[in-house]
């Protein structure tokens, strides 16, 4: 076959087809085209960033926050965001999964020169996934991992001082998302799960620059940039359900590439209805470490007494008393403090979430 | 033949990048027609490089060499003995390509879960393949001829993030 010009500067060979538009683009314009999309995710509307804001990404090692960590820092120069950029990782404690990966984020760190923020669920909970696995079993262990992951990132970028965490999430990621929470009836979190951009009044903003970013092309930016990622599988992953809404997505965008767009505008476009928001239970914080929570305790509290306990199952479904004090010799979490950054500018009053913000679009009913 | 790898730095944008895997590293000649590493005429040396965890599947290892045959008794020339023989017998061979590049590495290198690499005659949805650095969606798939000392990079994009 002969050579394919790249369809945007028509004079270098294309290396490329981008699964969004179908367009055949050489290196250069693809790294222009990539780097350029991300900008523009950042800067529409009213941005998701604020001059000086201190900000840090999420970074496990994986090929999503490596290439962000990569393209962050380069378009904070480029445009001059005026951001502090951290990484941040979480250590869950599993033997040959997280070390390797880690030492992946520790070479990125020095590569980037970003300050490196490493927090162990061992340091905060007492307790590392390998112990977690050992006595739960590998059936409930993903809950322990998601809802002691999320409150860690939270911690960290408290340690840190931070205003706002990034992560790599990507279009491919988010519209799984949407697949997993349509299939779970989990409707309020459809919209939210599609924001480029969700903060609610106690939780620290969160963005995903790489909203409209296709995995394909966050491996083929990896590849040409030869940037440094760990790729293996999370040992204890078998998340059957959601590995299954990966192949099926897969399998969609094989036939047709806009099916991973498609199906993020579709979450975009439900909406909640008035009932079901006054359904959802007000914030307040966990009466045992101080962290956002909807009941007494929080999720990773009760999970922890759970575990303390010595209960084989999700403490999740267990009755939450009165009783807010950990039972004597129980480990607990350390109080959950912000000190939150005061940002040069006045922040602009986004205390929206998903589920406040009016949507476009009909509500389901 | 079995050149070194350029070592050192472990920047490789595959997806793997620990010391010790860098240090161990070899390239996987494939033992194929009695000599090993021996390539004869009629073969192709096909260098194959595997990224995203996909070297798991294949011994670990993350390169490959491999030597395929140049030409491949077409499928309807071999399921098909027609009684006349053939007139033209290179007319029945097609040149290999990249359906025979997989199909062999699944009968030669895969060493364990083929159905994480394989789908049909091609591979899974969500494994990115380059053809010596060019998306193989360019280069006409499992249509591709290929050339001699061709490189195919094969990423999964599955897992990890
Ligand atoms: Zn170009
Ligand atoms: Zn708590």
């Amino acid at each position: 076959m002969a050579p394919t010009p790249c369809q945007l500067c028509h004079t270098a060979r294309a290396l490329v087809k981008r699964p969004k538009t179908g367009q055949q683009v050489c290196k250069t314009c693809f790294f222009e085209v990539f780097e350029t999309e991300v900008h523009n995710t950042i800067v529409e509307g009213n941005g998701i960033f604020r001059r000086g804001e201190r900000v840090a990404i999420g970074a496990s090692g994986g090929k999503d926050s490596t290439v962000l960590a990569h393209v962050l820092t380069m378009l904070n120069h480029r445009y001059d965001y005026g951001l502090d950029l951290f990484l941040l990782s979480i250590d869950e404690g599993i033997t040959g999964y997280r070390d390797d990966s880690l030492e992946t984020v520790k070479q990125n760190q020095v590569e980037y020169g970003l300050p490196l923020k490493i927090l162990s669920y061992n340091d905060l909970y007492g307790w590392t996934m390998d112990r977690i696995v050992e006595q739960v079993g590998r059936r409930n262990n993903c809950t322990f991992c998601g809802v002691f992951r999320r409150q860690a990132l939270d911690r960290g970028a408290a340690q840190l001082a931070v205003d706002h965490i990034v992560t790599g999430h990507n279009a491919d990621d988010i519209a799984e998302t949407v697949l997993m929470n349509i299939m779970r009836g989990d409707v309020a979190r459809l919209g939210r799960c599609t924001a480029v951009t969700t903060q609610s009044e106690d939780t620290i903003k969160r963005s995903k620059p790489f909203k409209y970013a296709y995995e394909k092309e966050i491996v083929m930016y990896a590849y040409f940039k030869k940037l440094t990622y760990f790729s293996t599988e999370c040992i204890y992953s078998p998340d059957a359900y959601r590995g299954h809404a990966r192949v099926f997505l897969k399998d969609l965008e094989a036939i047709r590439p806009s099916a991973i767009i498609d199906i993020i505008h579709s979450g975009e476009s439900f909406v909640l209805d008035q009932n079901t928001q006054k359904g959802m239970k007000a914030m307040q914080t966990c009466l045992r470490c101080g962290y956002m929570s909807s009941n007494d305790l929080c999720k990773a509290c009760a999970l922890l007494q759970g575990l303390e306990s010595g209960m084989d199952r999700s403490a999740l479904h267990q009755k939450q008393g009165g009783d807010t004090a950990a039972p004597s010799g129980h480990r607990t979490i350390p109080k959950y403090e912000r000190h939150a950054h005061v940002p040069v500018s006045a922040e602009a009053g986004g205390g929206a979430e998903g589920i406040d913000t009016p949507l476009k679009a009909l509500a389901i009913s | 033949m079995a050149q070194s790898i350029a070592s050192g730095s472990s920047s490789n944008g595959l997806g793997y990048s620990s010391k010790r895997e860098i240090a161990t590293e070899e390239l996987v000649v494939e033992k194929s027609g009695g000599k090993a590493g021996g390539k004869g005429e009629d073969e192709l040396e096909i260098r194959i490089e595997f990224g995203g965890g996909l070297h798991l599947l294949f011994s670990q290892q993350p390169r490959h060499t491999v030597h395929l045959p140049r030409h491949t008794p077409s499928p309807a020339a071999s399921s098909d003995p027609s009684p006349e023989p053939t007139a033209s017998e290179a007319a029945d061979n097609h040149p290999a390509t990249m359906r025979d590049l997989i199909r062999h590495m699944k009968r030669t290198i895969l060493s364990e879960r083929e159905e994480m690499f394989g789908e049909g005659d091609g591979v899974r949805p969500g494994i990115l393949v380059l053809i010596n650095d060019a998306d193989w969606e360019l280069e006409g798939e499992l249509e591709y001829e290929l050339k001699d000392r061709d490189e195919v990079v094969f990423i999964s994009t599955l897992h990890g993030g």
